[in-house]
């Protein structure tokens, strides 16, 4: 017999995912939260500036459920969740995986305010469902869940990390860069972090500020440095959702890249779209956290240079 | 050419006519924003390392560099002597130049030193090299099935983690690249 020493490696990490996805679905199925599946292979993958899809025959494997999802929510179901891989071309590295497996639920009725603490309470009830106190340690470093949690605008974060405001990097062209080597580095350090109110270019489907228009109400959740989740008050309107996508098409087609077909049913059904706030979290980021993985690749059983 | 989503942990690039290896990489890419390589480079002269983070549109030539294969012969003084089998050339590699490779140097180890144009500049050892075991704990029992690791110290001196069941005097192979176990060799 041949030992499979990946295997062998990560059996304990293995253990705390299958155990947290348990206990996910325990907390969600306790809030009345509906399991739902959708298809892997779908004709329109989301517009997205930077996310592109893996093409499989005529179609696409979904990079994320988010539309069929938000149909779901048009058709009256008021609360859904679902846990499923997720398949993204080209993305690769400590954090990510060309196929992962995302979470993502949506209540109707909700906005993103009210969602971070539905997150929160999720996260503290994965936490000791799977035996953990209210602190653990990742990395060497204390992770405490205790509420309650930093919760900073993106503005305010450019103002304490970044050496220029939110505003001009976005003018610049270079949010992303200070995003990951001066913000990212302190978010979710002695306890998680909840960065709010994104500019709004960065936000496709999310639902702008009434107050600042140039503000979306989405929020990521980071823990140890490590983005874990994003979650928006969805857009509802019909016209915007129009506009919003345009835009995306145009500066794909000015970076030369694939330009998708629209997603006509989904656009057809955002007609009947009630208010509600939607989060996609990362399963295997989060399972880095509760077993103290520095890497993607411990905590899953193959990669795809390991297949 | 080479593109960003090219870059990985060893490459050599020219930037500025100058050569330089990635030393770390990372692909990084902020909630719904765009890929960025996050690289360290070293100048592969100089020695000078700095950080850089690129986008996928960035573009870079290779680093017109030459590899010789050669054998390792010894260390004397914090240098490493390899030799030309065919010329019989020997040539001298630094403590520094020769970095995690030093783990792997067994006599007549053969190597690929790089040059560029007539300076050695560094040495790749083969993806695999099979090293004995000279210091292990003994294997308690019962510790097989647990997944855990113990360090054991290797002919050259390094350090590693192996599964439980290997013992002092076992020849194992590693993986170079990663500095990892790979699996116990017969014989």
């Amino acid at each position: 017999m041949r030992d499979n020493w990946r295997l062998e490696k990560n059996r304990d990490a293995l253990h705390t995912r299958a155990r947290m996805i348990y206990a996910i679905r325990d907390f969600l199925v306790n809030r009345d939260y509906l399991e739902v599946e959708t298809p892997s292979l779908v004709p329109s993958p989301i517009p997205e500036p930077h996310i592109d899809a893996v093409s499989c025959g005529d179609l696409y494997l979904h990079t994320s459920p988010e539309l069929c999802m938000k149909r779901f929510l048009a058709a009256g179901y008021p609360k859904i969740f679902q846990i499923c891989k997720c398949f993204r071309s080209g993305e690769r590295g400590s954090f990510h995986l060309p196929e992962f497996t995302m979470l993502e639920w949506y209540c109707r009725g909700m906005d993103y305010r009210l969602l971070m603490e539905e997150c929160e309470d999720l996260i503290i009830s994965v936490a000791h469902n799977l035996g953990y106190g209210d602190i653990i340690l990742y990395q060497g470093k204390t992770l405490s869940f205790r509420k309650p949690w930093e919760i900073i605008s993106v503005r305010e974060a450019f103002s304490r990390y970044a050496p220029v405001q939110m505003d001009d990097a976005v003018n610049e062209g270079l949010f992303d860069e200070f995003m990951v080597c001066h913000i990212e580095p302190h978010l979710g350090s002695g306890r998680p972090t909840i960065l709010f109110d994104y500019p709004v270019s960065g936000a496709t489907l999310a639902k702008a500020k009434e107050e600042e228009p140039g503000v979306a109400e989405r929020f990521e959740l980071y823990m140890g440095g490590v983005e874990i989740a994003n979650a928006c008050s969805e857009l509802t309107d019909m016209k915007e959702h129009h506009v919003r996508i345009e835009k995306v098409q145009n500066y794909r087609d000015s970076m030369n890249k694939t330009l998708y077909p629209l997603a006509e049913h989904f656009l057809q059904d955002i007609a009947n779209m009630p208010d509600a706030a939607g989060i996609a979290l990362g399963v295997d980021r989060l399972a880095m956290i509760f077993s103290n993985a520095s890497v993607i690749d411990d905590v899953v059983a193959f990669t795809p240079e390991f297949g | 050419m080479y593109s960003a989503s090219d870059l990985k942990k060893g490459l050599r690039i020219k930037l500025e006519n100058e050569p330089y290896i990635v030393t770390e990489f990372n692909f990084v890419k902020p909630g719904k924003g765009q890929a960025l390589y996050r690289s360290k480079l070293r100048n592969m002269i100089t020695g000078a390392q700095f950080e850089r983070t690129f986008r996928s549109a960035d573009t870079f030539e290779p680093a017109d560099l030459r590899e010789q294969k050669m054998q390792f012969l010894y260390k004397e003084e914090q240098k490493y002597c390899f030799m030309d089998n065919e010329s019989y050339d020997q040539v001298f590699l630094t403590e520094e130049q020769v970095g995690e490779a030093r783990n792997f140097f067994i006599d007549n180890l053969e190597v690929e030193v790089l040059f560029f144009e007539d300076r050695p500049l560094g040495v790749t050892v083969p993806n695999f090299v099979d090293l004995v075991v000279v210091g292990a704990e003994p294997w308690a029992k019962g510790d097989s099935v647990s997944g855990k690791t113990k360090p054991v110290t290797l002919q050259t001196g390094y350090q590693i983690q192996v599964p439980p069941f290997i013992e002092e005097g076992e020849k194992i192979r590693v993986d170079t690249r990663s500095g990892e176990y790979l699996t116990r060799v017969k014989g």
